[in-house]
């Protein structure tokens, strides 16, 4: 009986877009064209994703599929001619084959060719201790670049303005409250995470004050997070309106 | 009192895309009002001389364009209108759809040619590598633009070989990029770096506006909104910001409620 329940709604939702999209069409609101269909589709895939707060259902489950194999459609052929054709086919296989290439083959490129390559050996069984060797180049040289330049960047460059003196010439009282506000949240998150000594006495209310920065700060991320879920969906409820329906401006 | 607490999810769903539905269908107005982080992006826009070089990271795909396309046509919108010289790049393979889409739109209100104006350097994998190879040699790592065209011939590209030639550079980001950009690029090659993120990211990024790593940052729909504003060109954020505080307000009032019930079936549980 639920079961029917549910077909029912399923193929009577279908049916009611298709009529819609019927009218739209007579009425001339969207093209008769692949830009009106291409609306079309993008309505029906939308109204298809947002079903699933309803329940899962088939056609949340087409629209899934459908965007993962689009998405990795679209990449393979962005990397092959954005990325793979100019850097190493163009440069290296071509004029390897060619007879007819102006420019010589640029042989250095087989060096990393064969690192790429040597990862996807991984699923080999007898020939998988080759991606170690790439393995090995990409965390060296990883750690290598990344290391000096991280504890630049992100250590030093983050203790300098915490270090300001809270109250100086030329500040104003609210960018000194500022500061000290960032002292006292600094050290007390600090003090929180000290976990090598217990949590009693001036230790355990200085952590307490560092638990009250943590949770303003969780919230106001929290806060940030429902705003970008609802942006979302406001994007798409403009879309339907506007570009589907044609009734908002 | 029990059966208030086990609202069907489902009704407060619906409640809400009523709310987002009405408020984009009844127009009226709500102030906007500028925030300093997204005036750090204005007015270095607005030091520029004519014919600087802006180059704008668009790292999103589809999944975050609601947020962050609104924000690259209106810093567009602003770079064009002050003559600036725009080179377009993406780290993230789905993005070149989406850039084409905002880089044609706005430079044929202003009469902007590719190639001579703005260019569209493509998409190229390697994030940090790729942004070292850039600080080194911009031609070397895009050889080609989008097009096929050879970048050493591109009037728009003259005069930059590397990121330390460019007066600015916008990052707009769904991932991890603008930290990349901080790390790889600014820190070692000494450009002015500006942001644009999603809402989820933007409380990570403040640290980096504290400590000038970044000269100004646009945050989410709400970011969007404020350039929108600045530079005159209400559109689809704007509108938004109207649905987006309508929800809000729904959200703060559920939150009350379901705190009052919580407390009130509690007390009646144990009285």
């Amino acid at each position: 009986m639920r079961k029917d329940g549910d077909f029912l709604i399923l193929t009577g939702s279908i049916g009611l877009f298709v009529c819609i999209n019927i009218f739209l069409m007579a009425s001339g609101k969207l093209p008769f064209s692949f830009n009106g269909f291409g609306i079309m589709l993008g309505a029906g895939l939308t109204l298809a994703v947002y079903s699933f707060l309803y329940k899962d259902n088939p056609s949340f489950k087409i629209a899934e599929n459908l965007y993962v194999g689009v998405s990795l459609g679209y990449t393979i052929i962005i990397t092959w001619f954005n990325f793979l054709k100019p850097d190493l086919f163009d440069p290296l296989i071509v004029p390897m084959f060619s007879k007819a290439a102006e420019k010589s083959p640029h042989y250095t490129l087989i060096i990393p060719s064969f690192l790429g390559i040597f990862m996807l050996l991984r699923f080999s069984r007898n020939l998988a201790w080759l991606s170690r060797w790439t393995f090995a180049f990409v965390v060296g040289l990883g750690a290598g670049i990344s290391i000096p330049r991280v504890i630049s960047a992100f250590i030093l460059g983050q203790i300098k303005p915490s270090l300001r003196p809270v109250f100086s010439s030329g500040e104003t009282i609210l960018s000194s409250i500022d500061t000290l506000l960032i002292l006292l949240g600094v050290t007390s998150v600090l003090i929180y995470f000290i976990f090598s000594v217990e949590h009693k006495g001036a230790i355990g209310k200085i952590s307490k004050v560092g638990i009250w920065f943590l949770m303003i700060s969780f919230g106001a991320s929290f806060g940030y997070t429902v705003m970008a879920r609802v942006s979302l969906l406001i994007g798409r409820v403009q879309f339907l309106l506007r570009d589907w329906l044609g009734i908002l401006q | 009192m029990e059966r208030y607490l086990r609202i069907d999810r489902r009704i407060i769903f619906a409640v809400i895309a009523v709310a987002v539905i009405v408020s984009l269908l009844l127009r009226f107005e709500l102030p906007v009002p500028e925030s300093k982080s997204v005036r750090g992006v204005y007015d270095k826009i607005e030091s520029l001389p004519a014919g600087s070089h802006v180059m704008m990271a668009f790292n999103y795909d589809p999944s975050s364009k609601e947020e962050l396309q609104p924000m690259a046509v209106a810093f567009l919108h602003h770079c064009f209108s002050r003559d600036l010289k725009v080179i377009a790049m993406t780290l993230y393979p789905g993005a070149p759809g989406l850039i084409e889409q905002a880089l044609n739109t706005v430079a044929s209100q202003y009469q902007k040619k590719h190639g001579e104006d703005y260019v569209f350097l493509g998409y190229k994998p390697g994030g940090a590598s790729l942004i070292i190879n850039m600080g080194e040699n911009l031609y070397s790592a895009f050889p080609k633009d989008f097009y096929g065209n050879d970048t050493m011939t591109l009037p728009a590209l003259r005069g930059v070989d590397s990121l330390r030639k460019i007066d600015y550079l916008f990052d707009l980001a769904a991932g991890t990029t603008i930290e990349t950009w901080i790390v790889f690029g600014k820190e070692k090659y000494k450009f002015e770096l500006g942001a644009g993120c999603t809402a989820v990211m933007g409380p990570d990024m403040y640290p980096f506006l504290q400590s000038k790593q970044l000269s100004g940052l646009l945050s989410g729909l709400k970011g969007a909104a404020e350039y929108e504003t600045l530079v005159n060109k209400k559109a689809s954020a704007v509108n938004g910001m109207r649905s987006q505080s309508v929800v809000h307000a729904l959200i703060i009032l559920f939150v009350i409620c379901g705190n009052i019930l919580y407390f009130v079936s509690r007390r009646t549980k144990y009285a």
